[in-house]
């Protein structure tokens, strides 16, 4: 099975340790990954907010349609392959395309679905002795309907502390440039999430997409509410090994 | 107005010319009956904070009698087709000449039976023939005692609209009056009868 | 429709997020009923498949909609209703108000109803003499208060009952002076200041949430029976039914009366439901009238993926559960239809230009369309709109920056070098030039990583 990384533009860009914990996490599992460097980004944020570019709908099916699967450490970003790439070719008038990219979006997967559902992995023997809370994000709850998945993958992490999360199935306020467009009904949707997780008590809150959790984590830090966002890829990436490995070199230097 | 009408009507057509008049089957997957039965009918009634009473058939004029009694019935609007032994020592209100809106209002209550009731949601339905009368009858005054029979109770909302008859008035009766406008907390008795007793016979 | 020419969602929203009471009114009026709702429904086992026939049947209407109201016209007709055509909202009045005045009556009681909501019916009345009292509780507050609707089921939801009770001291000119706000004091006020306007009326005015093609009959869903007094009471009754409002059978009722209720108060069934098929003799009004209002509902029937609107069966489930709605409450849409129904629907309805900022008031959470009993997926269509509403009124600064964001997609070498400008961000964290500072006046932005990922996997794996 030939399996692609689709890191994400935002991953790509801005945090790149999601990306890298994703490889790492796949690898270790004895699957091998490939990171085509053509891929930029899945045309999200442009086609919600109006800008329709079917060149970045083309670009992503003529990198990713020679693969099995396409894992991607975003439900939000899977949501938009499945669920708007073909709308946005069909806009254009292209159907060829349109037809490509539902074929492309059907072995697109979020993290958690493809460790589950293609791997058949629950636990991924990691390890992360820490208070965690983890928030559903609403693509991935609503748009993919991952369920109970990465509360599953979590649960099965050694010495995690996972503390359910007060009306977890609220939007934290993010939607892209909604954030920007109308900041403060945005800031009131985030103050009310920060509010649930700031209550947890939690050192960590989680999820799997880095687009809510910079926005939910840009908040905290602001805060400086000592609560830090880890996506679900990092928490999962870790292992007892590594972890001790990090403290013995940590407590060695002078 | 007839110019209205054709360009409406044109302005529908040209919308939907396009996509041509093919819509896909309407799938009906849902349950038309389901186990509901009595027990729901009368645990629904009571949920909506009706009163209700079961009697067998020798017992019902007897049972009439007495919740009349109970609630201090002395006026009361009877519709067409209700036995007179049901009513005893109340002074009756026939609508023949048509009873107006002080009469009904002075009234203490008004008797009716139904025409299906559904156990699942706890509902009467009235469509006017004897025993009903007309909707003002069972509207205006503040208490309805509703008679249901047990072989009138249908499980579900599909199985009784197969019972109706769409071109009477219909009138679906689910408790008290109410309302949800204030805090969006439902609070019985607004407009409608504030007070609905339910005999059920079998 | 829209209470001003392109309302400003954004600046709306900014004053009714900090209105404090507006806030805590709005959240537990929507926190009691979505709990009520989702507890109902997860009680049907089927809801999913009455879903799938909630839509489908208002397809069905939609894709053959001239067959349907010819044969709903000739029904009604043939019961002895007389049916009126009106293209907007100006001609749906003017038809009003010369039925009224042919009446001789200047006093007409009414139920709530959207369509006339939209029209401005009341208003247009009030212009030519004619008074129209709302008899439904929450029109009632709103009407006694000067006020606006904002909600599609509980116009009154941004009004506690403190407010209640003193829009009702200061607006009722019979309000018992020891009114207490106990709900039940408020609303038995209410029923004594109605009871003499229903035993007065001569006529009515309705709207209709169902109209049968097959019979010609029209259904009228409520709680507190002051619908019932409107519809059975009075001489004439006019009902504006809005042309989408239609279902080919009585059968297809048995679908619409288990969504309705379930999706908008969170009941299993709404205390009372009327339907009636023009004129029935002895009981109730004898002069029955009906008019099919398009008002703007053609061009929306245009569009093949927003047509889906016109499904609405104006249940509120979408308002009640929008994180959005929650915050800004219904006014900030500045229109009739608030929330994300009204967000898909107005700038439908009006034109995109007339309400290009609707479609954006939304975090694309999904939750109105999980919720939406007639499956309309709220979020495609919103996404849609937008892009009307960017080919509509260009913006120079923001197109430019979507396009010069978009071309560093397209290249493999320019969307490299714009990776590495993404170190800049490190300046801005905790404070930005405009745009920026929209972002960044609430939170900080990440610190940017050293290399982007790219740049690591090539230094791993592809040495």
């Amino acid at each position: 099975m030939r399996v692609a990384l689709f890191t994400t533009c935002l991953v790509d860009a801005l945090f790149p340790d999601a990306g890298r914990a994703t490889v790492r996490l796949l690898e270790r599992l004895g699957q091998a990954i490939e990171f085509p460097l053509k891929q930029t980004c899945c045309g999200q944020m442009h086609a919600n907010s109006g800008y329709f570019e079917v060149d970045l709908v083309r670009r992503y099916v003529e990198v990713f349609s020679p693969y099995d699967a396409v894992v991607v450490p975003s439900s939000s970003c899977v949501g938009s392959i499945r669920h708007q790439h073909a709308m946005v070719a069909r806009e254009a008038g292209d159907l060829t395309l349109a037809q490509r990219a539902e074929e492309t979006g059907a072995k697109t997967y979020e993290l958690s679905q493809f460790l589950i559902d293609v791997l058949g992995v629950e636990d991924v023997g990691a390890y992360f002795p820490h208070r965690v809370t983890y928030h559903p994000t609403c693509h991935s709850l609503r748009l993919l309907g991952v369920g109970d998945r990465p509360t599953r993958l979590l649960r099965n992490v050694r010495g995690i502390d996972l503390v359910e999360l007060a009306h977890e199935d609220e939007c934290c306020g993010f939607g892209g440039t909604f954030a920007v467009k109308n900041p403060d009904t945005s800031a009131a949707m985030l103050t009310d999430k920060m509010k649930a997780v700031i209550a947890t008590e939690a050192e960590v809150l989680c999820a799997g997409d880095r687009s809510c959790l910079m926005h939910i984590g840009g908040g905290l830090e602001r805060l400086r509410a000592g609560v830090r966002t880890l996506h679900l890829a990092e928490i999962l990436a870790l292992t007892e090994s590594e972890h001790l490995a990090a403290q013995r070199s940590a407590g060695a230097r002078p | 107005m007839s110019a209205a009408r054709a360009e409406i009507l044109a302005r529908v057509r040209a919308a939907i010319a396009p996509t041509g008049s093919s819509a896909p089957e309407v799938p009906r997957g849902y349950r038309t009956r389901t186990d509901d039965g009595l027990e729901t009918f009368i645990d629904r009634l009571h949920h909506y904070g009706a009163h209700t009473e079961r009697v067998g058939e020798r017992h019902l004029a007897a049972a009439v009698r007495d919740t009349l009694e109970l609630r201090g019935v002395r006026r009361l609007v009877v519709p067409d087709g209700i036995p007179e032994e049901w009513t005893g020592r109340v002074e009756p209100l026939t609508d023949e000449p048509p009873l107006d809106f002080e009469m009904l209002d002075l009234s203490n209550g008004a008797i009716t039976t139904c025409a299906v009731a559904i156990a699942q949601t706890g509902t009467i339905v009235l469509d006017g023939s004897a025993g009903m009368g007309r909707r003002a009858l069972s509207l205006v005054p503040d208490y309805l005692l509703c008679i249901v029979r047990a072989g009138q109770i249908v499980s579900s909302v599909p199985e009784a609209i197969a019972r109706l008859d769409p071109v009477r008035p219909l009138t679906f009766i689910s408790g008290p009056s109410a309302t949800v406008d204030i805090e969006m907390v439902r609070i019985a008795g607004v407009h409608g009868p504030r007070r609905l007793d339910v005999i059920v016979v079998d | 429709m829209v209470w001003s020419d392109d309302p400003p969602f954004p600046a709306n929203a900014r004053r009714a997020v900090n209105d404090a009471q507006l806030r805590r009114n709005i959240r537990a009026a929507t926190t009691t009923i979505r709990e009520r709702r989702s507890r109902l429904v997860d009680e049907l086992p089927d809801w999913q498949a009455l879903r799938d026939a909630g839509a489908a049947i208002k397809d069905d209407v939609l894709a053959h909609l001239d067959r349907y109201l010819e044969q709903f016209e000739q029904a009604a007709t043939a019961h002895g209703a007389q049916v009126h055509w009106a293209r907007d909202a100006d001609e749906a009045n003017a038809i009003v108000a010369s039925l009224v005045e042919a009446t001789g009556e200047k006093e007409v009681i009414k139920v709530k109803s959207m369509a006339t909501e939209e029209c401005g019916l009341v208003q247009a009345l009030g212009q030519h003499g004619i008074t129209a009292y709302e008899t439904d509780l929450a029109e009632l507050i709103v009407q006694l208060g000067h006020d606006r609707p904002s909600h599609i089921l509980v116009p009154a939801i941004h009004k506690n009952r403190a407010e209640i009770r003193e829009i009702f001291l200061k607006g009722m000119d019979d309000a018992p002076p020891g009114l207490s706000d106990d709900p039940h004091a408020l609303a038995d006020a209410a029923r004594r200041h109605l009871r003499r306007k229903f035993s007065e009326a001569k006529v009515a005015i309705s709207g209709a949430n169902f109209a049968i093609a097959e019979t010609g009959s029209l259904l009228v869903a409520e709680s507190e029976g002051n619908g019932r007094m409107c519809l059975t009471l009075p001489h004439t009754l006019i009902s504006v039914v809005g042309i989408e409002k239609l279902l080919p059978t009585f059968r297809d009722l048995e679908v619409y009366l288990q969504l309705l209720p379930r999706s908008s108060t969170g009941e299993r069934m709404n205390p009372y439901s009327s339907m009636w098929t023009g004129v029935t003799p002895g009981d109730g009004p004898e002069d029955v009238h009906i008019v099919l209002l398009d008002n703007g509902r053609t061009s929306v029937l245009a569009d093949e993926l927003g047509r889906q609107a016109l499904r609405c069966i104006r249940c509120s489930a979408c308002l009640n559960v929008c994180p959005v709605y929650e915050r800004t409450g219904g006014h900030a849409y500045g229109a009739t239809y608030p929330g994300p129904i009204g967000a898909v629907l107005t700038p439908q309805l009006v034109g995109i230009e007339h309400a290009s900022t609707l479609p954006f008031a939304s975090s694309l959470c999904g939750y109105c369309y999980e919720v939406c009993p007639v499956k309309i997926d709220i979020p495609s269509v919103l996404v849609k709109l937008r892009r009307d509403a960017v080919r509509a009124k260009r913006h120079p600064a923001e197109d430019a920056a979507f396009a010069a964001a978009a071309a560093a997609m397209k290249g493999r070498r320019r969307w490299t070098l714009a990776l590495r400008l993404a170190r800049m961000m490190r300046f801005f964290r905790h404070g930005g030039p405009p745009p920026l500072s929209r972002w960044t006046s609430v939170r900080d932005l990440p610190e940017p990583p050293r290399q982007p990922f790219r740049d690591w996997w090539v230094k791993e794996h592809e040495r």
